[in-house]
């Protein structure tokens, strides 16, 4: 049983959209139903790694009816089965549960999309920053962040001879 | 002692250009390399190129033992904190190279993360174009680099007393933090 005909039984009346492009199968979830068809797809779908966890700004995206996308990428690492699941989160304070206590992958990949567009997990263990520096103030892949940054990249002292 | 009683195999000279003749030849470097430039800055110190015909070979990884820092690579928010850490390791007396576009001005990466140019923070003695730069041309840097040693170095170290100000380009746009912060007020707040 493929992993579609698995949701589709177990989640009749969710709101699951099923798409296919080449051999990247596709599934949206809403945010509410997340946990459960995350746990179902580890459980009895086999699925037992999770390879990514990134997001998709979709601000001034004409055809968009929410914010931020983020992304699941899970592989079964026995049939070489691959799936992809997507929701949607939404301003103001884009929060999502942590998938931590399912793949222990998820610690750095849900640190890095926090950092990155400050979408918060909740039940994450240790929920920093982990590629900008802990100083930095905003979330720097939103798109209405500049790309050029706000000057932070100038603020640093300057070391002339004399004080070296 | 007369003049004349000098044998051949003895020079005279003054204490500068002494100690700056033997500096200029036994440069040890530090390679700040954090990208593309630093493969070029291995090929350099390897058999092809053999940087140790300058007497610079002497790669040390500890900033105590070196005297050439050459900065090899773009270098971001996160590590110019660690480049000026390394840098103020160094002991006197000290030389810089910005080796490559990025660690001159930023080159293509004009982005929130990267710094435009170490030498806004930190001084720079030789700048070498070019991304990468091909080893050759890192050799050239390094000769002018000895010729600028020989020329303005002093046996103490007074001519870096003088340089108080930050060389090269103005180091910091004053214009641009006001341009950002008018920018500012029609951007939603984030956090
Ligand atoms: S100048 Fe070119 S080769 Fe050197 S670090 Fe930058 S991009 Fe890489």
């Amino acid at each position: 049983m493929s992993h579609q005909e698995l949701l589709q039984t177990r989640f009749p009346a969710a709101g699951l959209v099923f798409s296919d492009f080449r051999d990247n199968h596709r599934v949206q979830v809403p945010k509410e139903r997340l946990v459960e068809v995350l746990t179902c797809l580890k459980t009895e779908g086999g699925f037992d790694m999770l390879v990514d966890i990134t997001a998709v700004d979709y601000l001034e995206y004409e055809d968009a009816d929410d914010r931020f996308g983020v992304v699941y990428v899970l592989l079964n690492t026995s049939t070489g089965e691959r799936t992809i699941v997507k929701t949607f989160v939404n301003d103001p304070d884009p929060t999502l549960p942590s998938m931590y206590p399912l793949w222990k992958s998820a610690d750095w990949t849900e640190r890095e999309v926090y950092d990155m567009f400050g979408i918060k997990f909740e039940g994450h263990p240790d929920l920093r920053r982990i590629l900008m520096p802990d100083e930095f103030t905003t979330f720097p892949l939103r798109k209405d962040y500049p790309l050029k940054g706000r000057g932070e990249r100038h603020n640093f002292p300057v070391i002339t001879r004399s004080e070296s | 002692m007369a003049v004349k009683d000098i044998p051949d195999n003895v020079f005279m000279t003054t204490l500068d250009a002494a100690a700056n003749w033997s500096r200029a030849n036994s440069l040890w470097p530090m390679p700040f390399a954090t990208a593309c430039c630093g493969i070029e800055l291995m090929a350099t110190a390897s058999s092809r190129f053999d940087l140790s015909r300058f007497g610079a070979e002497v790669m040390r990884f500890s900033p105590r033992q070196c005297d050439l820092m050459i900065v090899a690579g773009r270098v971001v928010m996160k590590m110019l904190p660690v480049l000026q850490r390394i840098w103020l390791q160094m002991p006197e007396p000290k030389w810089c190279i910005s080796m490559g576009a990025c660690a001159c001005t930023g080159g293509v990466f004009d982005t929130y993360a990267v710094v435009q140019g170490v030498d806004r923070f930190i001084p720079v003695d030789m700048y070498v174009p070019g991304c990468p730069p091909r080893p050759e041309q890192l050799i050239a840097g390094i000769i002018a680099l000895q010729d600028k040693v020989i020329k303005t170095g002093t046996f103490n170290g007074r001519e870096f007393a003088k340089r108080t100000v930050a060389m090269g380009p103005p180091p910091f746009d004053a214009d641009e933090l006001i341009r950002i912060r008018e920018g500012n007020e029609q951007l939603p707040v984030l956090n």
